[in-house]
């Protein structure tokens, strides 16, 4: 999505705002001038100076294209991708399958999660089933044993406990 | 000294690294031909694997992996006009339309051979520049070490992007991120809100991991017209004729990789932007400009040295000073530190082997770039029909494993997940990424430097230019700030007159 660089300068300047009355509680180091505020102090100021650049620019943007009777020049620029549903579908399933994985893993378990998680995406993107799935189960597997056999990562078992190796 | 040295052999030629560097060179070639993987994308996700590893065979991965990865990037350049890396895409145009006219043998065989020999050139300039910079850096203190990360970091922003406000902008952003947790002079924490782990911060590699492979993949879903990578090209021997071209273009090939080599050494700038103004350097002083854009081999011969000789370039500041030269190297670093080899001067003194290992292992990654590429060129059409519709998702779960390997948190996974998705947004509204991550790199060191110096000098901001080296650094530092406001002012004083 793209946002008008004023939108984005005034936003930067709000964060900027935020942080630097933030750090103004962070204790001093003691018997010096300077601590712990000083940097993301600095850094705050500068990103609200640079905020408000941008934000000049993009009202001065936005009039320039208007003058010259261009289409452009809006606040808000949606992607191509908005009107085409298959890929709000494999958007949408990107976000949903990672949040499963997050919050779902530890109960189901790598092998099922991960197979799902390929699955799903393999799916959105329109991969025939009867060959996403064999693909998934099996490259669910490989990632697997590389992580867990061979880097000894501890990957959750869930609900495969039972017959774990 | 000696026995440093048959030490580094020692280690670079044990069975174990030499398996892991083909294992890598072959990860490298894959990824850089596939359009869509990037060279830093294969870096990243290398991290987890060589997390486990000892040092010397991980950063032979990493070695090997981005050297045949920036070559790799050429062929589907060439055979598709679709650059495998952003390194490539200077030219890429020109690559293609030789092989419409039938002499793609020629324009990848001078990718090859001339991007090892600027690798090599590259190589040479490392191991002589960076011992004589490191003896010079030891009388480097904190004051020195502000202003010259802050160089750095005025480079990337500068050099990098046409515009630098946004890039300033996320350098800033970047700079903040580096100060969540408690790694500050006051170990105080800071920006953590009450979460336990983000007192160690924000962790580097899963947003490096993030920024660059998981934006990829996400760019690569919402993509509404994937082109089908199908090759119809025939390649021939593409050795023949090499000879001819080296005899015949030498200056360009120094020239080449000359400039790849110093624009690596940059902060902030490498592979890609070393390639584009190699081109525009080679059309510049070409006897033939006209032929450049008609499929004539000169620009290639070129930039294809100068891609790969900024590869070593980059090394140079990072391994001396612990100062990334491009954003590979940035990732390059975080190994380093996770591995105890911190980059700096000392790194030269105490364990010069280890130095010793990591000459070798350029010599060999540009060596063995001969045969593995010209193999490489002869199953490209295999590897291009390797479905991404299949690729993409078993590469973000990898990622995903990968995140939660380095400390076995699902918070890093999060981690990723987010940098994925407000790299994508930022980079579709022109923000650059690089600055981001060179933020988060070295705002640690920037701000350690920063709070020691003012500690030493009591608040008195004159002595960041008491020292020699300092005061010379602050004043080129402060020069690259003012140039353009100077440079404003002085053609608008100009022109009414």
């Amino acid at each position: 999505m793209k946002l008008n660089d004023a939108i984005w300068g005034a936003a930067l300047m709000v964060l900027a705002g935020l942080l630097f009355m933030h750090v103004q509680a962070f204790p001093a180091i003691p018997g010096q001038k300077i601590g712990p505020s000083a940097m993301p102090g600095a850094l705050a100021i500068g990103l609200g100076i640079c905020g408000a650049m941008l934000f000049l620019r993009g009202l001065r943007e936005r009039a320039q294209v208007r003058e010259a009777g261009g289409a452009g020049g809006g606040w808000i620029e949606l992607p191509d991708w908005f009107a085409s549903p298959p890929q709000i579908v494999g958007f949408g399933v990107l976000v949903v399958i990672n949040l499963l994985y997050l919050f779902g893993v530890d109960r189901l378990g790598f092998i099922a999660t991960g197979t799902i998680y390929l699955g799903a995406l393999m799916w959105a993107l329109r991969v025939p089933l009867i060959r996403a799935v064999p693909i998934a189960i099996v490259m669910t597997l490989l990632i697997h044993y590389a992580f867990y056999k061979l880097l000894k990562v501890p990957l959750p078992w869930g609900l495969l406990q039972s017959i774990a190796w | 000294m000696s026995s440093a040295w048959l030490q580094a052999f020692g280690m670079v030629f044990d069975p174990y690294n030499i398996v892991v560097m083909l294992g890598a060179s072959l990860f490298g070639l894959f990824v850089g031909a596939v359009p869509g993987l990037t060279a830093t994308m294969a870096t990243a996700l290398l991290v987890p694997v060589t997390f486990f590893m000892a040092p010397i065979p991980a950063i032979a991965a990493m070695v090997t992996a981005t050297a045949m990865a920036i070559f790799s990037g050429d062929i589907p350049g060439c055979l598709l006009r679709m650059p495998g890396t952003p390194a490539s895409a200077a030219y890429t145009d020109e690559a293609y339309a030789m092989t419409k006219k039938g002499l793609a043998e020629i324009a990848l065989g001078a990718g090859l051979v001339f991007s090892a020999v600027g690798g090599l050139f590259g190589t040479v300039v490392l191991m002589v520049a960076a011992p004589t910079l490191a003896e010079f850096a030891l009388k480097f203190s904190s004051f020195e070490y502000f202003w010259l990360v802050l160089m750095g970091l005025t480079c990337a922003v500068f050099i990098s992007s046409e515009r630098p406000l946004k890039g300033l902008v996320t350098l800033f952003l970047g700079l903040l991120i580096a100060c969540v947790g408690l790694g500050n002079p006051a170990a105080f924490p800071r920006f953590t809100f009450g979460n336990a782990e983000l007192l160690g911060g924000i962790g580097m590699v899963p947003l490096m991991i993030g920024a660059f492979a998981v934006s990829e993949i996400i760019r690569y879903v919402v993509d509404t017209a994937p082109q089908a990578l199908i090759v119809e090209a025939k390649i021939g021997n593409v050795f023949k004729g090499m000879w001819a071209l080296a005899v015949k273009y030498p200056k360009q090939i120094l020239r080449g990789s000359v400039l790849g080599t110093i624009v690596g050494a940059l902060p902030g700038a490498g592979a890609d932007i070393a390639a584009w103004m190699s081109y525009a350097m080679s059309k510049k002083f070409s006897k033939e400009p006209e032929k450049f854009g008609t499929g004539h081999v000169e620009g290639i011969v070129e930039s294809g040295s100068a891609n790969n000789s900024a590869l070593a370039g980059a090394w140079i500041p990072a391994l001396v000073f612990g100062i990334p030269g491009d954003s590979i190297t940035a990732i390059v670093i975080g190994v380093l530190y996770m591995k105890n080899m911190n980059p700096g001067p000392t790194l030269f003194t105490t364990n010069p082997q280890n130095i010793y290992a990591v000459y070798l292992l350029f010599i060999i990654a540009n060596l063995i770039m001969l045969p593995l590429g010209y193999l490489c060129i002869k199953v490209a059409k295999r590897i291009l029909r390797v479905p991404r519709d299949v690729l993409m998702p078993v590469i973000l779960l990898f990622c995903v494993v990968g995140a939660f390997a380095i400390n076995n948190t699902g918070f890093d996974i999060g981690v990723m997940l987010v940098a994925g998705v407000i790299a994508y947004l930022l980079e579709m509204n022109g923000f650059p990424i690089t600055p981001l991550i060179l933020g988060v790199v070295l705002g640690g060191m920037l701000e350690e430097n920063l709070v020691s110096s003012l500690i030493k000098s009591d608040g008195s901001v004159l002595a960041f230019f008491g020292r020699p080296i300092a005061a010379t650094l602050g004043v080129v530092t402060l020069a690259i700030w003012f140039w353009p406001l100077v440079k404003r002012l002085f053609t608008r004083a100009v022109l009414p007159a």
